[in-house]
């Protein structure tokens, strides 16, 4: 199905299951522990050996010599495979550094061998005798030595998120130099690290030359065609299986050493062997989200009108890597006739960096929407006020293109006034709860939406259900449900009567789950193939389907009525493919994002004490899960502002707190009750069900929102996240 | 930790005493790598234990967490390995009434207990009403920390209605209260990266008949 004018009235409309807080189909499996993971597949593949991957310890150099006789002379061992004995590899253009490495290493815990044991207890004590002669060479750590060589590069991360190297519109020195009110700051964002809960993991199977791998991951059809690049063997000789998918974040866009290791380590031993990365190698075996130095100049006038604005980013990551493409959302979010982006990438020796939750915007907003506060605070005025008089429905830098449906706006008007706004004290460190200096912060929310293809395969089963069959992930996104939920409203069935099965590449493909453009284009895909499926029904029961009425698990045409299961067997396979309405109009979703928080007058502890996100991003298909999508995002929010930081060893090049001890998240005690309002809309432009994404929409200027309560609370001002309690203490008000 | 990287790079911080250039050079391995003596072979042991109501015996390599046991051996794969060392939670599951973190005991040390998981809770077609409540509350999104989230909470519930105080308990001789600040503390072992904390806490006070 084409997807190229606006949507008009259509069976979705009907509203009887889409639109309905419904809890999840996959609910009762989950709970119970009954929903397997990658790891967990006993089912699939007799005789499972385990492997055990060992990572480099050192982070740029070569191997000199490999002593592999302790291990494999260990109990329990049956292969070990190195670069040496792994046969030729290409390389995907997903990765930038090999999953296998020798004998160059390129970055710390890369991978380097697997040894393919009986038990993991044998696995994981041979991996530790595997010895290893490296000759070290000098890397490059430190961003902020780096930065100053860094050119200007471009990126489109993939995921709705876009930053040129240089883009100017208008003249941005010029009005800067003349705007009466000026802001000139720059901020820090750290390495960030997914730290989803399921790490990496993989079982592999072959059978002949056809390889099976059972995994955690996102994109199924990334995965396919990476991993047979790598292995250097036709794509149809191999498929995923990820059914469930234990969060991702980003950390499972593409096929990671685990699936790569495992395919090796089983065709070396001639047996399944299943594999997962220990927690403690995850950090600096895989990817996180790189950290960023910021540059954010804004210009005036005295009114508040935005007049000249800058955004410039560095980061760095590995050779042939890209930048963290932060000044993305700047180009679009507010009004101004003068402005300039730049992108720039320095060169680092660390783990490769690459997409993490919201990539881009995620620590984008952390800089610009503190910067907006700050230019409040300079204009005196309030920074919700401030926020609504920049807002524009144009492309600003692009002023024929407009927005498809853009209510930022509304978000921050009734944000304010649902959270309490007004009661807020504009000059910082008034407020006072015994002990604890309060503030509060306000932020807009601002994530592109992408329209992607994304198909489906649909029949009818014997007891007239309806059993959908995609390739589409669910990584806690609520894509199961959706999906039923899409079927269930076009074939006029309960959800009960429909079945999904997602995550397997013998599937036709849909858009998997990245970018927050999971949601709306695999719900759209289903929707394509349930009404080529309503077309067949028709057929077969020899109804006209141009009149042919779908409810109530009935077919009705005129005076004639059969049962779905009366044409069971009907099936259809059909995809959504988008014209240009992605490009005539941009596509975005936004949000208001309002938090409270209390830092103790003595110790600068910060609490989070109350959380509001109002967000409008069209059609809400799941108004359950897509509100556990923004409080999670939320919450990762929080993270990043309070207390997420890798920290890099910058002489030997590695993340030190590699382990869920060192590199902290926020856990129970960390988040209050959060409230999440969605603005009832739909955006026709978007797609057939008229809805937009959602999931990474909630994380988009929530740590911006954090950092403005910290400051109104304490009156300090913190440019360089995380806002831990040493970056307060010597600056907090003095104590009556 | 895992294998032998870390103590490599403690080694080379006190060789290079924290300087902050890097010399290019070997790293050597230890002289008598080559010889490579013969490891001995694992230690097994018999043991015994109950899993959900019924007892189950086997012989394991005594390195064997009680997690591998249950995931492993025994194939209920319901407790989730999300670090194997103790820093997750996911692992939970309750040893003869309390929570511990299976990944973090042997599993020879639970000869006689009673071990109950979360698929001795309940099943997808009578659910543990824990287990109900987070369907209904939408306490969860991948669900990879949901069998350990909701192992604590059935037992947080029990620890509360038993007086044992917590961190946040203002006084640590009266009954502690079933309020949302006691169950946070108290849930803090298990970590939920999607971030459905919010939710949870709302799904255990709907069982407590609490106010989240």
């Amino acid at each position: 199905m084409k997807f190229d004018k606006p949507a008009t009235t259509n069976p979705i409309d009907q509203l009887k299951v889409v639109g309905k807080p419904t809890d999840r189909i996959d609910g009762p499996l989950k709970t119970t522990g009954t929903a397997p993971y990658a790891y967990e597949r006993h089912d699939v593949a007799s005789d499972q050996a385990y492997g055990y991957i060992v990572g480099s310890a050192i982070a740029k150099g070569r191997i000199n010599a490999v002593d592999l006789a302790a291990a494999k002379a260990a109990p329990g061992v049956i292969e070990i495979v190195t670069w040496q004995n792994a046969g030729p590899l290409g390389k995907s253009k997903s990765h930038t550094a090999k999953l296998l490495a020798g004998p160059e290493i390129e970055h710390y815990d890369q991978a380097i061998a697997i040894v393919v044991a009986e038990t993991f207890e044998q696995a994981r004590a041979a991996a530790r005798m595997v010895r290893i002669d490296y000759a070290r060479a000098p890397g490059r750590f430190d961003l902020d030595a780096q930065i100053k060589s860094a050119p200007p590069v471009g990126e489109d991360s993939g995921e709705g998120s876009h930053s040129p190297p240089i883009a100017r519109h208008g003249d941005f020195d010029g009005a800067f130099a003349a705007a009466p009110v000026k802001l000139d700051a720059v901020y820090r964002t750290p390495d960030q690290s997914h730290a989803m809960m399921e790490p990496h993991a993989t079982i592999a199977a072959w059978e002949g030359d056809k390889l099976t791998l059972w995994t955690s991951n996102q994109m199924i059809a990334w995965g396919v065609r990476d991993l047979a690049q790598t292995l250097m063997i036709p794509k149809e000789k191999v498929r995923l299986v990820s059914p469930y998918i234990g969060g991702g974040f980003g950390s499972k866009l593409w096929v990671r050493a685990d699936a790569l290791m495992a395919a090796l380590g089983a065709r070396a031993a001639k047996r399944p062997v299943k594999v997962a990365l220990a927690r403690a190698q995850i950090m600096n075996n895989t990817t996180h989200r790189p950290a960023t130095v910021q540059h954010i100049r804004l210009g005036a006038t005295k009114d508040g009108k935005l007049t000249a604005i800058a955004h410039e980013s560095w980061s760095g990551d590995l050779p042939g890597g890209g930048p963290e493409t932060a000044p993305s959302q700047t180009k679009l979010i507010y009004a101004g006739a003068n402005r300039l982006i730049a992108t720039r990438l320095a060169t680092l020796d660390l783990p490769e960096g690459n997409a993490m939750r919201a990539p881009g915007e995620a620590p984008g907003m952390m800089a610009l929407e503190v910067a907006m506060d700050e230019m409040a605070e300079k204009l005196g005025m309030d920074p919700v006020a401030f926020r609504i008089l920049n807002d524009t429905q144009v492309d600003p830098m692009k002023p024929e293109r407009r927005y498809s449906m853009r209510n930022m706006t509304g978000c921050l008007k009734l944000g304010a006034e649902k959270f309490g706004w007004a009661k807020r004290n504009p000059k910082p460190g008034q407020m006072r709860d015994g002990n604890w200096l309060v503030g509060m912060g306000v932020a807009a929310g601002f994530r592109n939406n992408i329209t992607t293809k994304s198909a489906a395969r649909v029949r009818i089963d014997d007891k007239g259900g309806i059993v959908v069959e995609t390739d589409m992930t669910d990584i806690g996104t609520g894509s199961y449900t959706i999906i039923a939920q899409t079927a269930a409203e076009v074939m006029g069935v309960p959800l009960d009567q429909v079945k999904v099965t997602l995550g397997d590449s013998s599937f036709p493909e849909a858009a998997g789950s990245g970018g927050q453009w999971g949601a709306a284009n695999s719900t759209a895909g289903v929707y394509a193939a349930c009404m080529k499926l309503r077309e067949a029904v028709a057929a077969k029961l020899g109804f006209n389907s141009a009149d042919a009425a779908f409810t109530g698990g009935r077919v009705t045409s005129g005076n004639r009525s059969a049962t779905l299961a009366d044409a069971a067997g009907s099936s259809a396979e059909d995809g959504i493919e988008y014209g240009d309405l992605g490009k005539t109009y941009q596509q975005s979703t936004f949000a208001g994002h309002f938090v409270e928080v209390g830092v103790d007058a003595w110790t600068g502890t910060v609490r989070v004490r109350r959380m509001l996100a109002v967000c409008a991003a069209g059609r809400i298909i799941n108004p359950k899960s897509a509100r556990s999508q923004v409080i999670g995002a939320m919450t990762m929010g929080v993270g990043a502002a309070l207390m997420e930081h890798a920290v890099v060893d910058k002489r030997f090049g590695f993340f030190v707190n590699h382990d869920l001890a060192g590199y902290e998240v926020p856990v129970h005690a960390d988040i209050p009750h959060q409230e999440v309002i969605f603005l009832d809309e739909t955006d026709p432009i978007a797609g057939p069900l008229k809805a937009k994404g959602v999931g990474e929409l909630g994380i988009c200027g929530v740590g911006g929102a954090v950092a403005n309560a910290i400051y109104n609370a304490t009156g300090v001002r913190v440019r360089d996240y995380p806002i831990t309690l040493d970056k307060l203490i010597d600056k907090l008000p003095a104590m009556a | 930790m895992h294998g032998p990287g870390e103590v490599e790079v403690s080694r080379r911080g006190l060789l290079v005493g924290g300087a902050a250039s890097v010399a290019a050079g070997a790293v050597s391995a230890p002289a008598d790598a080559q010889r490579a003596p013969a490891a001995p072979k694992p230690a097994m042991a018999k043991v015994s234990f109950e899993v959900n109501g019924r007892r189950q015996s086997l012989e394991v390599d005594t390195r064997t967490t009680l997690l591998d046991a249950l995931r492993e051996h025994l194939k209920l794969t319901g407790s989730k390995k999300g670090c194997d060392q103790g820093q997750c939670g996911a692992c939970t599951v309750i040893v003869d009434g309390r929570r511990i973190n299976s990944c973090l005991s042997l599993a020879v040390m639970h000869e006689g207990d009673r071990i109950t998981t979360v698929e001795g809770l309940g099943t997808p077609d009578k659910l543990h009403p824990m287990q109900a409540a987070f369907v209904r509350h939408d306490g969860y999104q991948c669900g990879y920390c949901t069998p350990g989230q909701i192992c604590s909470a059935v037992s947080v519930l029990e620890e509360i209605r038993a007086g044992i105080p917590s961190h946040v308990s203002a006084d640590l001789t009266a009954a502690p209260a079933l309020t949302a600040a006691e169950m946070r503390e108290r849930m803090s072992g298990n970590i939920c990266r999607c971030g459905a904390y919010s939710n949870i806490i709302e799904a255990m006070a709907d069982v407590a008949g609490a106010k989240a």
